[in-house]
């Protein structure tokens, strides 16, 4: 009887405990909710992302298509991000994608479809939207030449210039411009660049599907006569415009969602 | 059938039953009856302890393959990624062994709740995953695989040291709270459509760290390593963590098992108090064993601490018709 009663304490004490460690363990995992609640920190998604929530849902976390990257774009998120931990992210000032891997490495390389195997052309994807935000930082709007390195001498971004290495891509530190009138952006432009091979009847690896039937971006003069980058429905969101542009901080941000971007 | 059963019903967190005298073989019976009656086993077993005193602990022969093994695998997933030597790509929660897929059964479990599609390369590389754990014993995974766990190897360490100086003192939790939390974690991807519990898995965690680099996630890991050292020895392994239960569930149909004979053993528990879950050790409490040899259930991790631990090799490693794995 005694027994028994000194091991009534100890069970409650046990379970009590458990108790604890088991909401602890459950509500530690549910503050993942926090950061993906509020759509503040939204992320610039690989090629083929699906929309965010089926994204986050499909995604398996494992890195594979961070690993296929010639250029090194995706990152994965941290777990201040919630939910979306270990999701693959493109931080485009940093290091655009460039499509110089131009089969969709990233998303062939997604076991799950996070990434969706329905796009296998370049201009199919829609990773966000160009936004031409400080304007009267442009270059070409103040009738400016650009002569250097585009991000100067400690700039690590890898981009690939066709005409230097088709199958390697270099630093952009490593290439000097001397431009009458910077149009870095729109010259950098893959699915621009695209179109001018295309135009000259010589489509990437021979393939017209290679062909964006839409263009991105172009340098047109604003009411007051200032030439300014436009963006065009061609534009998938890779971000090398942003990645490119000469002046800091860039003119152009990326948006992730096509609705907050500028039509024209 | 009813072994099965048994197992089943531990792993999901129920205390093993003493069995009842109708449980045990006409030989586990007779055998038990034998060594009551030998008093000179217990003369034997002074002898023994006497002995281990002066030779000092055995070799912890499994603990080290098991270490090398753990370590190599998740080596060769980081040096696939650095050196671009592309054996292993991907991390623990999905991957491609030399262009096969493959992904963790309870990652993939995640993804197909919260996602609701499943795409014909998941599907591939769970099953291949799911028919490799089976083989090897479900949560063969945990101890020979999982980077969480060797951590928490050396937490334990840290921990059974201080149990020692009477700094720390272990606190258990009730086992049924895995279950628990497995169900919670499948119910949360299915309602949310989030992969909840990747939040927190020390193992996605400690895996992608290793391959992509550390980052501040890395910091609830430390955290459940301080509980264990400090509170709960083990804790997150033997209480917590669904990637466990998942592979457990495959284990339990495994061919491979740590057997235990009944015959050799003396019954002085070196083998539980080493062991990461020692309720599958039952049968060696004296007068437990219902059959002279016993297949252990399936929360065995396989680890092999228990084999390395029993002074007369009453425990070992066996592939069921294959017999014994070599020692």
């Amino acid at each position: 009887m005694t027994a028994k009663r000194a091991r009534k304490p100890r069970s409650r004490r046990n379970f009590l405990r458990t108790a604890v460690m088991g909401i602890g363990v459950i509500g530690s995992a549910l503050l993942g909710y926090l950061p993906v609640l509020g759509s503040a920190k939204r992320r610039i998604r690989p090629p083929g992302a699906l929309d965010e929530h089926e994204f986050l849902a499909s995604c398996i976390k494992c890195g594979q298509c961070v690993q296929v990257c010639p250029v090194e774009a995706i990152k994965l998120a941290d777990i201040d991000e919630g939910f979306a931990i270990g999701t693959p992210y493109i931080e485009t000032r940093n290091q655009a994608c460039d499509f110089s891997c131009d089969g969709l490495q990233c998303v062939l390389a997604c076991p799950t479809g996070a990434l969706t195997h329905a796009i296998n052309y370049s201009h199919e994807t829609e990773m966000g939207w160009a936004r031409v935000v400080r304007p009267d930082l442009c270059l070409a709007a103040q009738g400016l030449r650009f002569k250097g390195q585009a991000r100067g001498p400690a700039f690590e971004g890898l981009l690939r210039y066709a005409e230097i290495d088709r199958w390697n891509p270099i630093r952009v530190s490593e290439y000097d411009y001397d431009l009458e009138v910077c149009d870095l952006c729109v010259r950098q432009c893959p699915i621009e660049i695209r179109r001018a091979q295309c135009d000259a009847g010589k489509p990437p690896s021979g393939d017209t599907n290679q062909c964006p039937p839409k263009p991105a971006i172009s340098l047109e003069s604003d009411a007051a006569g200032r030439l300014l980058p436009v963006i065009h429905d061609g534009c998938v969101g890779c971000g090398v415009c942003e990645m490119i542009c000469p002046v800091e901080p860039a003119v152009l941000v990326m948006d992730w969602d096509r609705s907050a971007g500028v039509t024209a | 059938m009813k072994a099965l059963k048994k197992s089943l019903a531990v792993l999901l967190g129920a205390d093993p039953q003493k069995p009842i005298p109708d449980d045990f073989t006409i030989e586990a019976h007779a055998m038990h009856a034998v060594q009551r009656a030998d008093k000179g086993r217990i003369q034997l077993l002074l002898a023994e302890l006497e002995e281990k005193k002066t030779k000092g602990k055995p070799p912890e022969k499994w603990r080290r393959r098991r270490w090398s093994v753990l370590i190599l695998v998740n080596l060769l997933f980081v040096l696939s990624y650095s050196l671009d030597i592309q054996v292993l790509e991907g991390a623990l929660t999905a991957s491609r062994f030399v262009g096969f897929h493959m992904a963790d059964l309870n990652s993939a479990l995640q993804v197909m709740l919260a996602y609701k599609q499943v795409l014909i390369n998941l599907l591939i590389g769970t099953v291949t995953v799911l028919i490799f754990w089976w083989v090897l014993g479900g949560r063969t995974f945990c101890s020979w695989v999982c980077p969480y766990h060797l951590l928490a190897e050396w937490a334990e360490m840290i921990h059974e040291y201080l149990e020692k100086k009477k700094i720390v003192r272990d606190h258990p939790f009730d086992r049924r709270v895995r279950t628990l939390l497995w169900l919670v974690f499948a119910l949360l991807a299915f309602v949310t459509g989030y992969t909840v519990f990747e939040t927190i898995s020390p193992t996605g965690i400690l895996s992608r760290a290793l391959i992509y680099g550390p980052g501040i996630a890395l910091v609830w890991v430390l955290f459940l390593l301080l509980v264990e050292i400090f509170y709960s020895r083990r804790a997150w392994c033997r209480y917590a963590c669904p990637i466990g239960l998942t592979y457990g569930v495959v284990g339990a149909f495994s061919p491979l098992k740590v057997t235990y004979y009944l015959d050799a053993c003396f019954h002085e528990g070196e083998c539980r108090k080493v062991c990461e879950v020692p309720h599958v050790l039952d049968m060696v409490i004296k007068g437990r064993a219902t059959d002279v040899n016993m297949n252990i259930g399936a929360d065995c991790t396989h680890c092999g601490r228990c084999v390395d631990a029993c002074p007369t090799g009453s425990l070992n490693l066996k592939f069921k018709g294959l017999g014994d794995i070599f020692q």
